[in-house]
């Protein structure tokens, strides 16, 4: 029971070393810097976007529920709709024909481009 | 076995210290295969820590006394259910236990956000990785379950306050709301070091704090409903240093919880919420320092041992290294947006964080007033229930009256009118359930009434947002009442989820309300046949009974119950004595009224050689409105942390975006 024990040990070591050294055995991996100047810009400007779109839904549903009243949501309304078109601007500034509609469903991406960029092998 | 547990510690220990090394290098210097290398190794600290979990189960399962920790903890008479709580039920046990837990969490935080994340996790691996090692550490070289011996013939038992069914779920659900706090802590801490603040990292560990917050919440009722039950005072919470140690870090989830919401929507409080999550991790490893160090005392604190200073170091590392992170990326996470309105939904919320986070301190500073005493003056002095009740009325109150008004808020500004809209059927509901009160005579304590009062007013405030959000959804085109209700909840399960949370808290406060300000009580030493009353009910002594249980013998005192005159059943309460541990506990009785949601809680303090005994009687009204109010609590909780497909599609377009600009 002893010695099945101690083998059995071995083994999960032993699997336990090599799950660990696996990355390692695949060939040397490059050195990559931190560079993310564009990509944090870039980000910012999305999540600009995002939360000036959210913020006009949820205007449009507590102005449905009474929570904000007419005088309060159409001054609300402006100024969230020049944020969103300012973030718009921003993003297609500084990729025209890249960005997407907004609302469009997209693909599942298998990775963050920021991180697959800085993170994978050449 | 011991050997085989001994080697599983030592195989963990070396897993974190290479994550937390060859990780930390691999992140420095942006390497790859060093990372996720350095990562498998996270995952398989899991793997071996299950082992040596495995190894002390089987101990306790065995009645294998050879291990010290085991013999400590347990004995041949014990019953298996509770043999193998023995597992938490010390020093060693339990930080194995949160050790199991921390590697798990660790495992699951990592392979769940590899996609959303993938740049920080490189940085939370090690960050995750460097605090797992401090409690490998200490298994491996303080406090080892894996100590051996000649094996006695039977062992020492185990602690008899913790042999009760809420101590089998306690623990371990305390243990995952405080590991669970490490997770949010590493993330942020990873942000912060590979200068990625942006939304992801908050998304990430948005949900790790909503279910730590929740763990941790059931768990300080469920040691609520076991302190009610197995103490025998009549009471539930006691202000106790241990008692505070979780609630501490509770209410600094929940002031986080609320903020982050400010920074999602307005891109404010960046810095304030890596402050909260910090706090929250911190204050959660200075609990476990006050458990598990005994350096208070505590009828929580079940040991007292030389880990203190090692737990003192540790904390004494992670305020050190994360005030420098925080200071250092100050212009990183500084961010221009500013309060428009001293009225808006998050002014409000900033109001209840500094409410939340100044009742945390408070706590902390009456935890520690002993320590700091006793290290400036030599003198060990403590402040007791009056300072603690005293502040929670200070901050209570007015949180539940923000709890009122926040949610008919709007974000960024409101006007009165609109203000004055949303809140006018609730105050009048307030008003009237105030005054009726007071007229039935819930006077007597202004904080009991006020609270009261707030409740009603959070109550109605919370039905009047369903009801006027399901018209709304109605009115946009959904088929029935219904469907317009779940349509509702669905596409903004925070915010309802939040609501039914907020609707627990009420409950709670007039559960608390009810059971300390309006509880009555009475005492006598009774003869068999004589009677004792409470407003509402007589108790006849009928005799007493013994009985020989399992690994304990039982005393009863049997009364007969009169509510209002009639017969209304019978209770029987009493003292067990338990041989091996040679301790005497009280079994209380408690009779639940569910429609009043009220108890009779009787003690028998005393059996004389007379045949008489010495009993006291309680009556707690509204007290059951404390487990029910955990009951909704958990309902809000899973409503709000179920995944929310929106935000999901928000995130993979943004990413998907992201990519083709690089492209």
């Amino acid at each position: 029971m002893q010695a099945l024990i101690v083998a059995l040990s071995a083994l999960a070591l032993a699997a336990v070393v090599c799950f660990v050294a696996s990355p390692l055995l695949r060939g040397p991996a490059p050195v990559h810097d931190y560079a993310a100047g564009d990509d944090a810009a870039r980000l910012a400007a999305l999540e600009r976007r995002d939360r000036a779109l959210a913020a006009l839904k949820e205007l449009e549903f507590d102005h449905r529920t009474g929570k904000v009243s007419d005088r309060d949501y159409h001054g609300l309304l402006a100024g969230l709709r020049a944020e969103a078109a300012d973030a718009l601007r921003t993003i297609t500034a500084a990729a025209p024909d890249a960005a997407p509609r907004p609302h469009a469903r997209p693909a599942r991406p298998r990775r963050a481009p920021a991180a697959a960029a800085r993170w994978s092998r050449r | 076995m011991a050997l085989l547990g001994r080697a599983a510690l030592i195989a963990t220990l070396a897993l974190l210290v290479f994550a937390a090394l060859v990780g930390g290098y691999a992140a420095l210097r942006a390497r790859r295969d060093l990372a996720e290398s350095a990562r498998n190794a996270l995952l398989a600290s899991f793997a071996t820590t299950a082992a040596a979990s495995a190894v002390l189960v089987a101990g306790f399962v065995r009645r294998d006394f050879a291990l010290v920790y085991v013999a400590d903890h347990s004995s041949r008479q014990l019953p298996l259910v509770y043999t193998l709580a023995g597992f938490w039920s010390g020093e060693a046990g339990s930080l194995l236990l949160w050790l199991l837990v921390l590697t798990g969490m660790s495992a699951i935080a990592i392979v769940c956000n590899r996609r959303l994340v993938a740049d920080v996790l490189p940085w939370t691996v090690p960050v995750l990785a460097a605090i797992t090692c401090f409690f490998a550490f200490v298994l491996v070289f303080v406090s080892s379950p894996f100590a051996t011996q000649r094996a006695p013939v039977n062992g020492a038992g185990m602690n008899v306050s913790l042999q009760n069914p809420y101590m089998l779920v306690h623990p371990p659900l305390l243990y995952l709301g405080y590991v669970g706090l490490t997770i949010p802590f590493g993330f942020a801490m990873a942000a912060m070091l590979s200068r990625r603040t942006d939304e992801r990292w908050l998304v990430a560990i948005r949900r790790w704090t909503l279910t730590s917050w929740t763990l941790l919440g059931v768990a300080i009722l469920v040691g609520a409903r076991w302190a009610y039950e197995t103490i025998g005072w009549g009471g539930y919470y006691a202000w106790d240093p241990v008692e505070n140690a979780a609630l501490m870090p509770w209410l600094a989830s929940t002031a986080f919880l609320h903020s982050v919401m400010v920074q999602e929507k307005k891109a404010m409080l960046r810095v304030w919420n890596v402050i909260l999550v910090s706090l929250a991790f911190w204050l959660s490893i200075f609990g476990t320092f006050l458990t598990r160090s005994g350096v208070v005392n505590s009828i929580h604190s079940f040991s007292q041992s030389s880990i203190g200073a090692w737990f003192l170091g540790f904390i004494a590392i992670v305020t050190a290294v994360a005030t420098v992170l925080i200071l250092k990326r100050l212009p990183v996470l500084r961010t221009p947006s500013r309060l428009e309105s001293l009225a808006s939904r998050e002014a409000a919320f900033l109001y209840n964080n500094l409410l939340l986070v100044a009742f945390a301190l408070t706590l902390l500073w009456g935890v520690a007033f002993p320590l700091v005493s006793q290290a400036l003056r030599g003198q060990t002095w403590s402040v007791g229930p009056p300072y603690y009740n005293f502040f929670l009325r200070v901050f209570g109150l007015p949180l539940l009256l923000l709890m009122a008004v926040g949610p008919v808020i709007a974000w960024r500004r409101a006007s009165l009118r609109s203000l004055a809209r949303g809140l006018g059927w609730p105050a009048l509901a307030a008003g009237l359930a105030g005054a009726l009160l007071l007229a039935g005579g819930a006077g007597s304590s202004p904080p009991g009434l006020a609270a009261y009062t707030f409740a009603v007013f959070i109550l109605g405030v919370i039905v009047l947002e369903f009801v006027r959000g399901t018209r709304a959804r109605k009115a946009l085109g959904s088929a029935n009442w219904a469907g317009a209700f779940v349509s509702l909840v669905a596409r903004n399960r925070r915010r309802y989820g939040g609501y039914v949370s907020h609707a627990a808290v009420a409950l709670l406060a007039i559960g608390i309300a009810g059971s300390s300000a309006y509880a009555s009580s009475a005492s006598a030493r009774l003869q068999p046949g004589q009677t004792i009353s409470v407003p509402g009910y007589t108790l006849r002594y009928d005799g007493t009974t013994f009985r020989r249980g399992a690994n304990h013998d039982e005393l009863r005192a049997h009364l007969a119950v009169f509510r209002n005159g009639k017969p209304d059943g019978s209770v029987a309460a009493g003292k067990n004595n338990y041989h091996v541990e040679a301790f005497f506990s009280n079994a209380v009785a408690i009779r639940t009224d569910w429609l009043r949601a009220e108890d009779l809680f009787v003690i028998a303090d005393q059996f004389n050689r007379d045949g008489s005994v010495d009993l006291r009687v309680i009556v707690n009204p509204l007290v059951d409105l404390i487990w029910i109010a955990g009951a909704v609590f958990l309902v809000g909780s899973l409503i709000a942390m179920w995944p929310d497909a929106c935000e999901k599609r928000r995130l993979a377009r943004r990413t998907l975006e992201l990519r083709l600009a690089r492209a």
